[in-house]
């Protein structure tokens, strides 16, 4: 009877069912887009390709909420910030590959720059034209605002709300930064008008079938990378501090290490997440910032189901599917109804939507 | 002096502790010798908690010396240092993990590296293994290995602590009132794995269940306003006019 409890380290079916769910999608998409004629009724258009490439991206950063906030027990609801910074950085590469062919055609300067008088680029714009820097800068600007801000919070012991509400003032303090004209961001326009990435034009139907791909591949790597965590000895330690902080401090841990790795690799995913949506889009301006939005990306994982990884996902996904269906049928009643399936999951599902499915061989 | 300070694995001698003037130890001198297993009783206040304190290294005393074995002077260590050198303590209120196994639990109490990175290839070793596997013998867990430490009983709770002290191999065991909100089927248990881990470890107890004291003790010491007031085998402690007086008389 007591074998019931070897499935929890037992394999990972609910991701294996996520990977072979990416698989098809890996698969089909482009199939669907490319092979089938536009008259058929399978035919997926290139904004269903961009549809599932944002809620992709969504899933994203809801994994990165769940690795943190399910395992370790820190709710972070500035997790929008790291993803719009990963998102200005790919921005500001596909800005500077717009190049004279703006609407000022300027080479150098983007348009907004023109407009706002600015004389030459701004220092931290140098370097973004090359993609490798850039996709550097994608990954080390959300790691690196995650490691000093982490480093100051963690060390100072701060956790539960207080920590979640430093959160929510970083990510609005840094909309209210972008949305300044002279932050040399865009102001609250941010960036849009992209013409192409890595030389492939981005109104073609074959780019968005390729960045849905590489997000796909994306998606499925920050999985592996999170399962893998999750799954070793440091894993565990995580678990156990979510559990009994002060405990596992004194079995020798250093917690706050702990805490600051999982924080930054967390950022990092957001950021990659950030980095891959604003191609698919088409802009990044301040408002992806808001406060709101950490929040909403916070009930995703809730409602999808805490501490499983897979279910933050799904979540994300679901979520915004209902979002895009009701903004659109019912436009006034969206935030309602967000609200209300927050509380409902919160009150009768608390393991979330995945907890509805049971998992194979826990059963008996 | 020095004579009897040979081949003791723990020493204090004169400790002194004030609190404001309160004198929560006073001139205290004690000792445990190898693979003893000794009682430590007395009333509220009479300063156990404070000299399991000044062991760890989490009060240090106004003066008096504390050694650990014949070298180790306690009172120049961290008590991180202190947990190294062999000195593990369990606290009143277990506090295991509840949402890890038995076997995970015991895991992460290993001995061995604590960093992020170096946890993160972490393996479990053979010889770790084979060690998981006998304390789980010991503590009498080893059928509920793959549960969830939430679902344990409250004893159970108590002797998987025991064995997560036990993985870091402590040649000296502090055991902070073990069988508080026990069951008697429990306690009887708990005396008998403290009697198993006896001589292989030197163990101190702290306790105020005076039947249970009396099933595993061989050696008990009365502490009473911070002073050893009586030493000796149960009986003879019983019978000492002073403890009468302050303790057991009342």
């Amino acid at each position: 009877m007591l074998r019931l409890w070897n499935g929890s380290t037992g394999r990972d079916r609910g991701g294996a069912r996520f990977l072979a769910v990416l698989t098809l999608l890996v698969i089909a998409a482009p199939v669907l887009n490319q092979l089938v004629p536009s008259s058929s009724a399978f035919h997926l258009s290139a904004f269903g390709i961009t549809l599932i490439g944002k809620y992709l991206c969504y899933g994203m950063l809801a994994l990165a909420i769940d690795l943190i906030w399910g395992y370790c027990g820190i709710l972070s609801l500035g997790h929008a910030a790291f993803f719009s910074l990963g998102g200005y950085a790919m921005g500001m590469y596909l800005m500077r590959q717009i190049g004279s062919r703006g609407v000022y055609g300027n080479p150098v300067l983007p348009d907004f720059m023109v407009f706002l008088n600015y004389q030459s680029l701004p220092w931290f714009w140098h370097g973004f034209n090359h993609f490798p820097f850039a996709l550097a800068m994608m990954l080390l600007v959300p790691a690196l605002l995650a490691l000093v801000f982490g480093w100051f919070a963690f060390r100072s012991r701060v956790t539960g709300v207080y920590f979640s509400i430093i959160t929510q003032a970083l990510t609005y303090a840094l909309m209210l930064a972008f949305f300044r004209n002279d932050m040399g961001f865009g102001g609250n326009n941010g960036f849009t008008d992209f013409k192409d990435i890595l030389g492939f034009d981005l109104h073609s139907d074959r780019t968005h079938v390729v960045l849905l791909v590489v997000t796909i591949a994306a998606l499925a790597a920050s999985y592996m990378a999170c399962r893998a965590i999750v799954e070793s000895r440091a894993g565990r330690v995580i678990r156990a501090i979510r559990d009994a902080e002060s405990r596992t401090r004194f079995l020798g841990y250093p917690v706050e290490s702990f805490k600051l790795w999982l924080f930054v690799f967390s950022a990092v995913i957001a950021g990659l997440a950030g980095a891959l949506y604003v191609p698919q889009v088409g802009i990044i301006n301040p408002s992806e910032f808001g406060p709101i939005n950490s929040i909403e990306a916070v009930i995703w994982v809730a409602v999808g189901g805490r501490g499983t990884l897979y279910g933050a996902i799904a979540g994300a996904i679901l979520v915004n599917y209902a979002k895009t269906y009701l903004t659109g049928a019912f436009p006034e009643v969206w935030l309602y109804a967000l609200g209300a399936l927050f509380v409902l999951v919160t009150v009768f599902l608390p393991r979330g939507i995945i907890g509805l499915v049971p998992a194979r061989g826990q059963s008996k | 002096m020095s004579g009897r300070l040979r081949d003791k694995r723990l020493y204090l001698d004169d400790v002194t502790v004030s609190f404001d003037g309160f004198k929560a130890l006073n001139k205290l001198t004690l000792f445990v010798d190898p693979g003893e297993l000794l009682c430590i009783i007395g009333p509220n206040g009479a300063g156990k908690t404070t000299m399991m304190d000044v062991i760890t290294g989490k009060t240090s005393p106004d003066s008096g010396t504390a050694f650990f074995g014949n070298t180790i002077n306690l009172l120049q260590l961290s008590e991180a240092e202190i947990v190294a050198a062999g000195i593990g303590r369990k606290f009143q209120k277990p506090t295991v993990f509840e949402q890890l196994t038995v076997f995970e639990n015991l895991e992460l109490a290993l001995a061995g590296t604590r960093s992020f990175l170096k946890t993160l290839r972490a393996r479990i070793t053979a010889p770790q293994h084979k060690r998981i596997d006998e304390v789980l013998d010991i503590i009498g867990l080893s059928e509920q290995r793959g549960a969830p430490g939430r679902i344990l009983a409250h004893g159970q709770k108590q002797w998987l602590e025991i064995g997560m002290l036990l993985m870091q191999n402590p040649e000296l065991l502090l055991v902070d009132e073990p069988v508080a909100g026990m069951t008697p089927h429990e306690i009887e248990r708990t005396a008998e794995l403290l009697l198993s881990l006896a001589g292989e470890h030197s163990i101190v107890v702290v306790e105020h269940d005076m039947s249970f004291v009396r099933s595993i003790a061989r050696r008990v010491t009365v502490l009473h306003e911070g002073q050893v007031i009586a030493e000796g085998d149960m009986d003879k402690v019983q019978n000492d006019p002073r403890v009468i007086e302050v303790y057991l008389g009342v």
